[in-house]
């Protein structure tokens, strides 16, 4: 009888077990699933735009819905150079401000200073766009942008990136916004990490006599590494992704394609934002999907070389691990 | 002690997000706010010969809408431009109070109107712009054009060392959104504005970002008046700007005319009102440079009346006219000719033989230019026109 039970309630939950896991499974492929339709979906739009366009529409900078001309490359060039310099910028920022909360920080002032920067992160876009738009603009075109011309913009080369008239809607200013929106993404991640390297890594090293600069160097960074360039990449796919802000400060024009980084821009989310409601013609309204089709492969080879560094930056060696 | 830090900074924080909510709030009340529907007389910015309309509607042939009619469609859906989204709501809260229909509209854009009308899921669109002949071939039948209200499109610009209303000619504004005329002092500018000639500037164009039907009123104004820009940029709600910086809405491009000194965009008529932004005179056909206002809206309308397209798909821009503003445009209504479902036959046909009539004393209030009465008789002859299986669908009263 009671043998008897005893099976019964395990047959049962072996039977449990097996459907759990089913069940699990099927969950698992549902991102997976809706991935595919998404890709297909957009595809399926695009089509018309890209057929009839070809390579043409990734290589040619002309947006013209009137006489049915339609080249991203402009937008694509936006959207990387924005994101990229977002990224350059928050990124050392971040990680500085994550390693002093982390490891220099008194108790007392980690929670609140952490707790802000997560607020940070929560603040929807629109507000940073319109504090953009009011604030970050003027200031760039009256103050920032003259300064950086004035003195950059004489070196040979360099010099390039900082030249032509300073309106203060431009690639940026929207880079600079992307930057400080994707910051607290970037520092909040950063301190998680740097605060799971174990504490023995850190008391070796500071048991070997060094310095705190000295642990912070040889045994905290390299043993954090990946996962602060996992957070690296969490925030660059926020600064791709970014519509609404963006919009606000870049100037939405794709008129040319130059080096200087005072030139108004577009990126490919703020091309589908601002005009998908009036696209009225069929090849008009596929040529938009087949921007946001072309939004999702930049996200994708980003993330891909991204994930390459990581893979090739964690081959080295990594302190000691336990 | 971080306890009490935590604290201290979330009430801080409830308090920044009270306030900015609170901003918002304040921010985004429709400027209409202060209601002036109480006063009875139509705006006296009207043509006399335009307001006729509104007060007699008996005198026009049918009857009027009084009340609810047997057997109509207690709602109906529309959905379309946004330019007389302000206005659409105000009148279809009345008409709901006049006959207890429902009319839900969404105000997503032109292209979504023409988009919805042909692929039949609203009831009737919306658009500033007419449908092309493609559009019209690609739709499930044959679909009218009633013109609802009229709007102009006015430039504005950032200029703070001369107070004198700045003067614009066919010629000047094609130049300057061509990038042809770069500088403030450009000897075309200083011709009509001679306080301009010390300006040494350079002129920043603000364009809008977003496809509109403002941008397709003045793209057609300046496709009209010079042919380097019909062939060059041509017409529609969005176009391959030559120069200039892109700003999301009449908002953000009149935000971005405030921000930089020396810039020139252009908003509607109503906005520029409302928000009290510098707006320059233009030259019209007649040679005069006129004032946009609802004024000299309604006399561009009276202009093209004579020659009014069958259709109605009809262009307003360089009217013919001494007062006429020559930047100025309609908005349409787009429903099919052929109804199958009575009931909203019944219920569309009586609610756009109210617009057309009874909601015109409630356009300029909204600052919308009323329509003139030979653009009213033929909305009329249209609404007539329309059937449900075959048989007349307007019930006349």
């Amino acid at each position: 009888m009671s043998a008897e039970l005893l099976g019964q309630s395990r047959g049962s939950s072996h039977q449990g077990d097996s459907l759990f896991e089913r069940s699990i499974l099927s969950l698992a492929f549902v991102p997976v699933g809706l991935l595919l339709l998404l890709v297909a979906l957009l595809w399926y739009d695009a089509w018309p735009a890209l057929a009839r366009y070809g390579v043409r529409f990734f290589t040619t900078n002309t947006w013209d819905p009137v006489f049915e001309n339609f080249g991203a490359a402009a937008f694509i060039y936006g959207t990387v150079i924005t994101s990229l310099l977002g990224l350059v910028i928050a990124t050392p920022l971040a990680i500085g401000a994550a390693l002093f909360l982390a490891a220099y920080a008194p108790e007392w002032l980690q929670g609140p200073v952490a707790f802000t920067i997560e607020l940070l992160a929560a603040i929807p876009s629109i507000i940073y766009g319109l504090w953009g738009f009011f604030v970050l603009a003027p200031l760039m075109r009256s103050t920032v942008e003259p300064f950086l011309k004035e003195t950059l913009g004489a070196i040979p080369i360099l010099g390039a990136l900082f030249s032509g008239p300073t309106i203060g809607k431009d690639l940026l200013t929207a880079g600079l916004i992307l930057a400080i929106m994707i910051l607290p993404t970037i520092t909040s991640i950063s301190r998680e990490v740097i605060r799971s390297v174990p504490d023995n890594q850190r008391e070796g090293m500071l048991g070997l006599g060094a310095t705190r600069f000295e642990m912070i160097r040889y045994a905290v960074l390299p043993y954090a590494r990946p996962g602060l360039i996992g957070a690296a990449i969490l925030g660059l796919a926020r600064a791709l992704g970014e519509t609404m802000a963006v919009t606000m400060v870049i100037g939405n024009s794709s008129t040319r394609i130059t080096p200087s980084l005072f030139t108004p821009g577009y990126t490919l989310a703020s091309v589908i934002a601002n005009q998908f409601t009036e696209a009225d013609k069929e090849i008009y309204f596929s040529a938009i999907v087949a921007l946001s089709l072309v939004l999702l492969l930049v996200s994708l080879v980003l993330n891909v070389m991204a994930r390459v560094l990581v893979a090739r930056t964690t081959r080295g060696p990594l302190g000691v691990r336990n | 002690m971080p306890k009490t830090s935590n604290r201290l900074l979330i009430s801080l924080l409830a308090l920044v997000v009270a306030l900015v909510v609170a901003a918002c709030g304040g921010g985004t009340q429709p400027a209409t706010a202060p209601k002036v529907t109480e006063a009875p007389k139509p705006a006296p910015t009207m043509a006399p010969a335009a307001s006729k309309p509104a007060d007699a509607p008996k005198t026009t042939g049918g009857g009027s809408i009084g009340g609810p009619f047997q057997g109509e469609a207690k709602q109906l859906n529309g959905a379309g431009a946004t330019f007389p989204a302000a206005l659409y709501s105000k009148w279809f809260n009345e008409y709901n109070k006049v006959t207890g229909v429902q009319v839900n509209y969404q105000s997503i854009g032109s292209g979504g109107g023409i988009k919805g009308i042909s692929d039949a899921t609203v009831d009737f669109g919306a658009s500033d712009a007419p449908m092309s002949d493609e559009q019209l071939k690609a739709a499930k039948g044959e679909v009218l054009h009633i013109p609802m209200a009229l709007g102009a499109v006015v430039p504005t610009y950032n200029m703070a060392e001369v107070k004198d209303v700045l003067k614009f000619t066919p010629d000047t504004l094609a130049g300057i959104f061509l990038g042809d005329i770069t500088k403030w002092n450009d000897a075309k500018l200083v011709a009509d504005n001679p306080a301009l000639a010390n300006i040494n500037k350079d002129i920043i164009v603000i364009h809008r970002s977003d496809g509109s039907g403002t941008t397709s009123i003045w793209v057609d104004y300046l496709s009209t008046v010079n042919q380097k820009w019909a062939g060059s940029v041509g017409r529609g709600t969005s176009v391959n700007w030559p120069v200039g910086l892109g700003g999301k809405g009449n908002e953000g491009v009149a935000g971005e005319v405030k921000n930089n000194p020396y810039s020139i965009g252009y908003v509607e008529l109503i906005y520029a009102i409302q928000n009290k932004l510098p707006a320059g005179q233009v030259k019209n056909k007649a040679g005069k440079f006129v004032t946009p206002d609802l004024n000299s809206v309604t006399a561009a309308a009276a202009g093209i009346s004579a020659k009014l397209p069958a259709d109605l798909r009809f262009s307003m821009v360089n009217a013919e006219g001494e007062a006429s503003y020559p930047i100025a445009g309609a908005t349409w209504f787009l429903v099919y000719k052929e109804m199958p479902d009575k009931a909203k036959a019944v219920a569309l046909t009586r609610l756009m033989w109210w617009n057309i009539h009874d909601a015109q004393k409630l356009s300029a209030e909204l600052g919308y230019a009323p329509l003139p009465q030979a653009m009213v008789a033929k909305g009329e002859e249209k609404i007539k026109s329309i059937t449900t299986s075959g048989q007349p669908a307007f019930p006349g009263k």
